[in-house]
């Protein structure tokens, strides 16, 4: 018997581990690595919650995040090696054209 | 004994996780990172999701994370020393405010009686889970295809070599 509490404080160390990622790091590709991390953390939630609830939706839930992570990995990837074309550095701060 | 397990993943997938996100190098980063994955789909097995375990190392860890590796190879990417940034001190309130958030979560969630409660052995085959799917989620399944199709024409677009004259600055 695993509690369900002890699932949920397994993703919230996981996702805050992956937002660190991303508010430390500042390389394009650690960021998007932060980022599939935090998503991971959210399925390990709607897995947990579909044990829970003994209800197959959250499953499927996982199964529909993984084919838009994919969509998302593909496009930020190609996203990745335009920015290196245009600048040869991978540093966010480098990006800052928009004085964001 | 499924119990025990769960939390020796567990632990193996921060602790992977942890060494992910303070790596230099971003191939040792990716490597860390699919023994995570690999922690955290044995984790969904305990969790009654055989299925989605199976998929979490076939497109997480196999798709996924070795397009990243191909990303890296292809760019030639060293460990590169990048400057510290400026002013960690200008993180520090909102680090506190977020960790101070986090622990009353932390805290919710303990003092929930929900929370105590065991996750009881629960497995789903593979057949329900796509029933579901394609049944109930059918039309998701139908907008997730089209989001997959108009990602490729995206990427495609963005990593198409540039027509002559038009040189990127």
């Amino acid at each position: 018997m695993i509690p369900f509490g002890h699932a949920l404080a397994f993703a919230g160390a996981l996702f805050v581990l992956g937002l660190s990622c991303v508010l430390i790091r500042r390389q394009i590709l650690m960021i998007l690595i932060g980022v599939e991390i935090m998503l991971n953390a959210a399925s390990l939630v709607f897995v947990a919650a579909s044990a829970f609830w003994r209800q197959p939706d959250g499953q499927a839930f996982v199964i529909l995040l993984m084919a838009i992570t994919a969509a998302e990995v593909a496009v930020a990837l190609a996203m990745v090696v335009y920015l290196w074309r245009r600048k040869r550095t991978l540093v966010a701060d480098e990006f800052d054209g928009m004085c964001g | 004994m499924n119990t025990i397990l769960f939390y020796i993943l567990g632990f193996i997938l921060l602790a992977a996780t942890l060494m992910c996100i303070t790596r230099r190098n971003p191939v040792h980063a990716v490597v860390y990172l699919v023994a995570g994955f690999f922690a955290l789909a044995l984790m969904f097995y305990l969790l009654g999701a055989p299925l989605v375990a199976a998929w979490e190392v076939i497109v997480y860890a196999g798709a996924i994370m070795v397009l990243f590796l191909f990303i890296i190879m292809m760019l030639g990417l060293a460990p590169q020393e990048v400057p510290p940034g400026p002013g960690w001190q200008r993180w520090l309130p909102l680090a506190l405010l977020s960790a101070s958030l986090m622990a009353c979560t932390l805290l919710l969630v303990v003092q929930d009686p929900a929370a105590g409660q065991g996750i009881s052995d629960y497995s789903l085959a593979p057949q329900a889970l796509g029933e579901v799917l394609f049944s109930r989620y059918a039309l998701a399944v139908e907008i997730v295809s089209f989001q997959l199709l108009f990602a490729t024409i995206g990427a495609y677009l963005l990593g198409r070599p540039q027509p002559k004259g038009e040189e990127p600055r």
